[in-house]
């Protein structure tokens, strides 16, 4: 047998972010598994970015502007979003400090470019989050969530309010007050993330790089099951090439502030397996201070989890899926609360 | 997948997969006069699957899956398997397209301008649309028109026109059999059946026509026409839209300039009969 070597489409995907891969060199049916694979991970629009100048067959090349024109629409009302949370806070003197897709959105930073936001993401000082509940109800934002139990639950241990969504504008927003929950084996700085957030000339707070680049991997890796992990890989690419512009060692800098908030394993991992999906570029230091990048046989697993899609964009390992999904849990609370929290979930089913 | 079709109806190519053989050859059935580019690549995927491997076999139900999915959305049994698939396509559609703005509205063209009926289901939107399809109208679609934003043009959209309840045998009557599906009796919608559009109208479906009059019809009551103000006609198709506010600033000007520019009448008609002819009389005002 000669010619092509079939490839996976979300190989292909992958390699096309990358920029491993010729667009030019897809035959036109290749497209559908690429395109049902982006979609998947809520994508599209980032692929469409990422080949704005390739050359492709025209009916691609029209559905990836399409899918531009809808994703600027779309960052455009996600920012309009924040713009209303600040002036529901702001009488309230509660300063807050952006996250992840409106954050890198309103920096203008790469990764913004064709990423889907979803809820409104908000972090602001703990002492403040009774205060801030208050205004948002005020302003009119209401719960999603009916049932006590996990009104409870996410008020006694989990890293952010209850889901709320605006009667109005139908926009969900999510208030926290750390990055991953209380009951996590980890427990970041809050504090210290905040006191060092950087102010954007729209007056707008978000991490600084350091940071960012530490929750984007906390996110990624520590806080759930590795759903949306391609995108929030991406992210992680894509903001570690922007920082390095300005800071040739930002890879001391940002492993030096996981250390701070215990994260310095998931951040490493973070860069070693955007290096191998994405070809982030990595450099081993043995001064100030030891930083290797050595492959680690448990990334595989990584790998295959975040690859594990078919042609039609469904999973293709549901045991590897559910043994992340059980790990997402292990890591996010002792094994006593685990217990009863599945219990009563269970009986509530 | 193991069974899967492609089909292109107005602007958007589908891909349609399905773990049993028989959906996919129901819709490829109703589709073989459709034109076809193997070549294409497709815009939105359709998945029909069985949530369980064992439910392939004992009591098949099939659960609609793609690009964009309603979660909780209960399965149908294999039986309207054809109708899962339509509406798996509908969804995509409407949760997926952003090149037009969308509106759930039927539409029939004469001439290169369009008259675009829009109504909740039941409204009789559909059945006006077919059987005005059957004359000498062109029928766009039964279900979704789209709005070019740039210049303000309706697009054709004219899937298998969905038949249903008393519909069916009025239409029936009027038809070469070999023109419609196979009747699905005690869906979720009642009894339906799918009439495979003339050959004109899919031939013409990549034409554009300019909307000429815009219908809110209501099936039941005296035979009534009343005008309806841009206002009142710019909101109602906001609820009809169902990509309005996703595309924002753009959804904005081609909706205002819509109802601007196209003459809005709510109908309301006893039967068909009166319906087409309500049609015809307002067609008639705004051609002179």
């Amino acid at each position: 047998m000669g010619g092509r070597v079939p490839v996976s489409a979300v190989r292909t995907f992958v390699d096309l972010l990358a920029g491993r891969r010729d667009p030019a060199g897809l035959a036109p049916r290749d497209w559908d598994g690429v395109i049902g694979v982006a979609r998947s991970e809520a994508m599209l629009a980032t692929l469409a970015h990422r080949l704005s100048d390739a050359p492709l067959p025209p009916t691609v090349a029209a559905l990836f502007a399409d899918q531009r024109a809808a994703a600027k629409v779309a960052q455009a009302q996600a920012l309009w979003e924040a713009e209303m949370a600040r002036r529901a806070l702001a009488p309230a003197g509660i300063e807050f400090v952006l996250l992840k897709g409106a954050a890198y959105a309103a920096a203008s930073l790469s990764c913004a470019a064709g990423r889907q936001i979803g809820d409104l993401d908000i972090l602001v000082l703990a002492s403040d989050i009774r205060r801030a509940e208050n205004a948002l109800l005020n302003a009119g934002w209401e719960w999603v969530k009916s049932d006590p139990y996990d009104d409870l639950y996410y008020r006694q241990h989990m890293h952010e309010l209850p889901p709320m969504i605006h009667k109005a504008r139908d926009r969900m927003i999510d208030v926290h007050h750390t990055i991953l929950p209380r009951t996590h084996r980890t427990t970041p700085d809050a504090l210290a993330l905040i006191a060092e957030a950087v102010e954007l000339s729209s007056g707008f707070r978000i991490f600084n790089p350091a940071a960012m680049v530490c929750h984007c991997a906390a996110h990624m890796l520590a806080d759930g099951d590795l759903q949306g992990g391609l995108r929030n890989l991406w992210d992680f690419h894509c903001l570690v090439l922007d920082f390095l512009k300005d800071d040739p060692d930002f890879y001391l800098t940002v492993v030096e502030e996981a250390w701070i908030h215990g994260l310095a394993d998931v951040v490493k991992r973070g860069f070693r397996l955007s290096h191998r999906l994405y070809g982030t570029p990595l450099k081993a230091y043995s001064s100030p201070m030891m930083l290797a990048f050595d492959r680690q046989w448990s990334d595989d697993f990584y790998i295959r989890r975040l690859l594990t899609r078919d042609d039609w964009g469904r999973m293709t390992n549901p045991v590897l899926e559910q043994a992340f999904y059980i790990r997402s849990h292990w890591m996010r609370m002792p094994p006593m609360m685990l217990a009863k929290h599945l219990w009563t979930k269970w009986r509530k089913r | 997948m193991r069974y899967s079709v492609r089909i292109a109806v107005g602007p958007v190519q589908f891909r349609i997969g399905s773990d049993w053989p028989d959906p996919v050859a129901a819709l490829g059935r109703l589709y073989a006069s459709y034109p076809q580019d193997p070549d294409r690549p497709a815009d939105a995927t359709v998945r029909l699957f069985a949530a369980r491997p064992w439910r392939r076999w004992i009591r098949p139900s099939v659960h609609i899956g793609g690009d964009f999915v309603i979660p909780d959305a209960l399965p149908l049994p294999l039986a309207m398997g054809l109708l899962a698939a339509e509406m798996g396509m509908n969804l995509q559609v409407a949760l997926g397209w952003r090149r037009h703005m969308l509106l759930h509205a039927s539409a029939v063209a004469r001439g290169g301008r369009a008259v675009i009926m829009s109504g909740e289901s039941g409204s009789g939107k559909s059945t006006l649309a077919a059987l005005l399809g059957e004359g000498d109208w062109r029928l766009m679609g039964d279900e979704f028109t789209l709005i070019d934003p740039a210049g303000g043009d309706a697009l054709a959209f004219p899937r298998a026109v969905s038949l249903k309840n008393e519909a069916i045998a009025e239409v029936a009557a009027r038809v070469d059999p070999a023109r419609l599906g196979p009747l699905l009796a005690d869906t979720p919608k009642g009894a339906i059946r799918h009439l495979i559009p003339r050959a004109d109208a899919i031939a013409a479906m990549h034409e554009p026509a300019r909307p000429a009059l815009i219908l809110f019809p209501r099936f039941g009551g005296a035979a009534a026409i009343e005008p309806m103000g841009e206002g009142e006609a710019f909101v109602r198709l906001t609820e009809a839209s169902t990509n309005y506010v996703a595309l924002g600033e753009a959804g904005f000007a081609a909706l205002t300039r819509l109802v601007r520019e196209t003459p809005a009448f709510a109908i309301s008609y006893p039967d068909s009969a009166a319906g087409m002819a309500l049609v015809e009389q307002l067609w008639a005002d705004v051609s002179r």
